[in-house]
């Protein structure tokens, strides 16, 4: 433990399976992102703590490592929901009223694409395509995908996932 | 050295094969225009303002980041170069504010002069605009999101040069924005308030703190007595703000015109640069005999004071008690100065004019009030103090030169090379030397420690005691130097740190641009005013002398260690 007390995070250590996941990424070149995706992993989402306690651990400076976690959309910096909406807003999904689908979402969680219930359950998202077209206008909610979709019916599949 | 020659627009030039096109071309007498590119950081090819036609390429390089190579064709002067140039830097302006004319960087932007240099002479492109709160919350720097061109420069400014890291690129595409991490104000951040970002930013996305307008308030209180002290650094680098060439002091001018400003006294940080000697090196000559913590650091930069208390605290120890020039000057005028004078303490406002955006930062520093009010009440840099000769209408170049008020205008040589790296080493030397020894020096030119190179060590003979010195400039070598004494790998006795290259010469408060000519020719002249002058001891200043004899005691005594000494604490922020 010695590496963490030094850290400037120091204190007592909530980020236990953060600092031995980071072991292996200590000292080589390359591997800010991979450790990003793990620790994303552990917690679901990377927050400032833990960025600081990579970029203390990888010796890497916090403002570069932001860079790189605000760059791909993979990574995020705020809690995300326990099931994540991806409603398609690619063409054939627009044409096919893909725009209802969301707002129909959107009205019924009382939050925006992008965002996160205050419950933490859902986070809404959009996606350009998601190759299921013929199914139009179609979602995804976490691995399971949902086509065919009209507003009422997708209020019903909402209530599925808790 | 291996060399290429090639060709620039039918003219053969012959450089370095490690040199770029651009480089090539200004060897050739070329200009390139550019942006993102900066003689003294790393090449990025960011901005694409620098393209150039090379046969054989199909498109067009950015030259800034192109190698040369043997018997290559370069034209730069083409309708499709000039074409391309002009769309990218329209394609800048589409989502630049259109606020010129009451910029702070008006008639000082690299962005309009490119702009007016490619004759662009209608916004082709009205573009959707960025909208970001201004960065102010602290007292040095302010950033102005919305002005940012993304050329990068801060960044490696920052990074390459400074080694504090606070800047980087952040989100992608039109949301691109420099940043330092999590979007939060400099005053969250390990920021040290150098300025080097504010001296490399070619528009105003990065500025000085304006106090101008405070200062014209005071000097209309037909209440206030308003006093001003200039730093060494200032006079030779005021001029280039006014018009004139790089490397002339305008000593004279710049007192005369502060006069004209209304100010009511006009005195000289060369001065307590003098103190400051006095003080630091009694400090020195007690920690050597003492055997006191050393080595002992300066700490007259407040960059550099701002840098240790943030990222090394386990080192202040070393850093010397005395306070830096501006703030010992602040102390002595509103106490010594204000008995001599019969003037109400509370009823001097004391400016400093200083080539620094962290002596902003400094000057409000809780305990640097022990006059009983705050020891300086406003800073300017050498940039705004440029600004209020414009602004008041004084024809500068033609100013008779003036001298400085007595007693706190008197100095000497050793005073003045404060505003270079290895002054105050020096400065401090020629002292030590004499009062340790109590033999006047031969010669008291120390060459050694004089210099650009970012890190430079001699050994000084003082009497019996071969003296070990350092001096450092720039905050990525300081930090070099940290991990060198927390290891105890640096036996010197007494190491100078500068935060800014050159040191105050180049400070981020100075006039912009800055390159390596410009600081040259800054640096050759700080030794000029040394030369010039009839005293180049601080110990031999009649007027430092009197302060002693007739208020302050001994250096280090009881008055002295209540006002020209403090103590540096560890900062936290965010």
């Amino acid at each position: 433990m010695s590496e963490t007390q030094k850290c400037c995070c120091g204190g007592k250590n909530p980020l236990e399976q953060l600092d031995q996941a980071l072991v292996k990424y200590k000292g080589d070149k390359g591997t800010l992102i991979p450790a990003l995706q793990e620790a994303q992993n552990i917690y679901g989402y990377l927050s400032k703590e833990v960025l600081e306690r990579i970029a203390c651990t990888l010796e890497i400076p916090i403002s570069q490592i932001y860079g790189v976690v605000t760059f791909y959309s993979q990574f995020h910096l705020n809690p995300r929901g326990r099931n994540i909406i991806r409603v398609c807003a690619g063409t054939a999904c627009h044409v096919r009223g893909g725009k209802a689908i969301l707002k129909a979402i959107e009205d019924k969680l009382g939050v925006p694409a992008g965002a996160t219930t205050s419950d933490l359950r859902f986070t809404i998202e959009t996606v350009a395509c998601i190759g299921a077209c013929g199914l139009a206008p179609v979602m995804m909610i976490n691995d399971d995908t949902h086509g065919r979709l009209t507003p009422e019916h997708v209020v019903e599949i909402l209530e599925r996932y808790k | 050295m291996e060399t290429v020659t090639l060709t620039v627009d039918g003219k053969q030039v012959t450089v370095p094969a490690s040199a770029s096109v651009l480089e090539a071309c200004k060897a050739a007498g070329i200009k390139i225009p550019s942006l993102c590119y900066h003689p003294e950081l790393r090449a990025e090819g960011a901005c694409r303002v620098c393209v150039v036609e090379i046969e054989g390429v199909r498109a067009l390089p950015a030259s800034c980041v192109y190698p040369v190579a043997e018997g290559m064709k370069v034209k730069t002067n083409t309708q499709r170069v000039r074409k391309a140039r002009k769309t990218v830097v329209e394609l800048l302006l589409a989502n630049h504010p259109d606020d010129c004319l009451s910029c702070q960087r008006n008639l000082n932007c690299e962005l309009q002069t490119i702009a007016s240099d490619l004759g662009i002479r209608e916004k082709r492109f009205p573009g959707e605009k960025k909208k970001h709160p201004l960065d102010a919350n602290n007292p040095s720097l302010v950033r102005d999101q919305e002005k940012c061109i993304l050329c990068g420069r801060c960044v490696r400014a920052c990074t390459e040069r400074q080694g504090v890291n606070i800047y980087s690129f952040a989100n992608r595409g039109f949301d691109t924005t420099v940043v330092p991490a999590f979007n939060q104000g400099l005053d969250q951040v390990p920021c040290t308030y150098c300025g080097q970002c504010s001296s490399v930013c070619p528009t105003a996305a990065i500025v000085e703190k304006d106090d101008t307008d405070l200062v014209f308030a005071a000097i209309n209180d037909p209440t206030k007595h308003v006093i001003v002290q200039t730093a060494p650094s200032v006079r030779v680098a005021l001029g280039e703000a006014l018009g004139m060439k790089p490397g002339e002091a305008v000593t004279g001018q710049m007192v005369a015109a502060l006069r004209r400003l209304g100010f009511d006294r006009v005195f000289d940080t060369d001065f307590s640069a003098d103190l400051t000697i006095m003080e630091e090196g009694a400090e020195l000559i007690h920690r050597i005999q003492t055997g006191g913590v050393l080595p002992q650091i300066t700490s007259c930069s407040p960059g550099w004071v701002n840098f240790i208390e943030l990222l090394y605290p386990d080192l202040l120890p070393h850093l010397s008690t005395a306070k830096s020039p501006q703030q010992m000057f602040g102390a002595v005028v509103k106490t010594y100065y204000a008995e001599k004078a019969g003037i109400d303490p509370k009823d001097i406002v004391s400016v400093s004019v200083m080539p620094c955006t962290a002596k902003k930062a400094e000057a409000i520093r809780p305990e640097m009030r022990d006059s009983g009010y705050q020891d300086v009440d406003y800073v300017l840099t050498t940039r705004e103090l440029g600004r209020m000769i414009r602004e008041a209408g004084i024809e500068f170049a033609q100013l008779p030169a003036e001298e400085f008020d007595a007693p706190m205008g008197i100095s000497t040589g050793a005073g003045v090379i404060f505003g270079s790296t290895g002054g105050v080493m020096e400065a401090a030397l020629r002292t030590v030397a004499e009062v340790l020894t109590g033999k006047e020096l031969g010669c008291i030119e120390f060459q050694a420690v004089r210099g650009l190179q970012t890190m430079r060590e001699a050994t000084v003979q003082v009497g019996d005691l071969p003296v070990k010195v350092a001096i450092v400039n720039t905050l990525k070598e300081a930090r070099n130097m940290m991990e060198r004494v927390r290891k105890g790998e640096a036996d010197y006795h007494f190491i100078e740190i500068m935060a800014c290259p050159g040191g105050c010469i180049s400070g981020g408060g100075q006039p912009v641009p800055v390159n390596p000519d410009i600081r040259k020719a800054r640096q050759a002249a700080i030794y000029e005013c040394d030369r010039d002058a009839v005293l180049r001891k601080s110990h031999d200043n009649p007027a430092i002398k009197e302060l002693y004899d007739t208020w302050l005691g001994k250096p280090m005594g009881e008055k002295a260690h209540h006002l020209l000494h403090t103590h540096y604490h560890p900062q936290t922020r965010g």
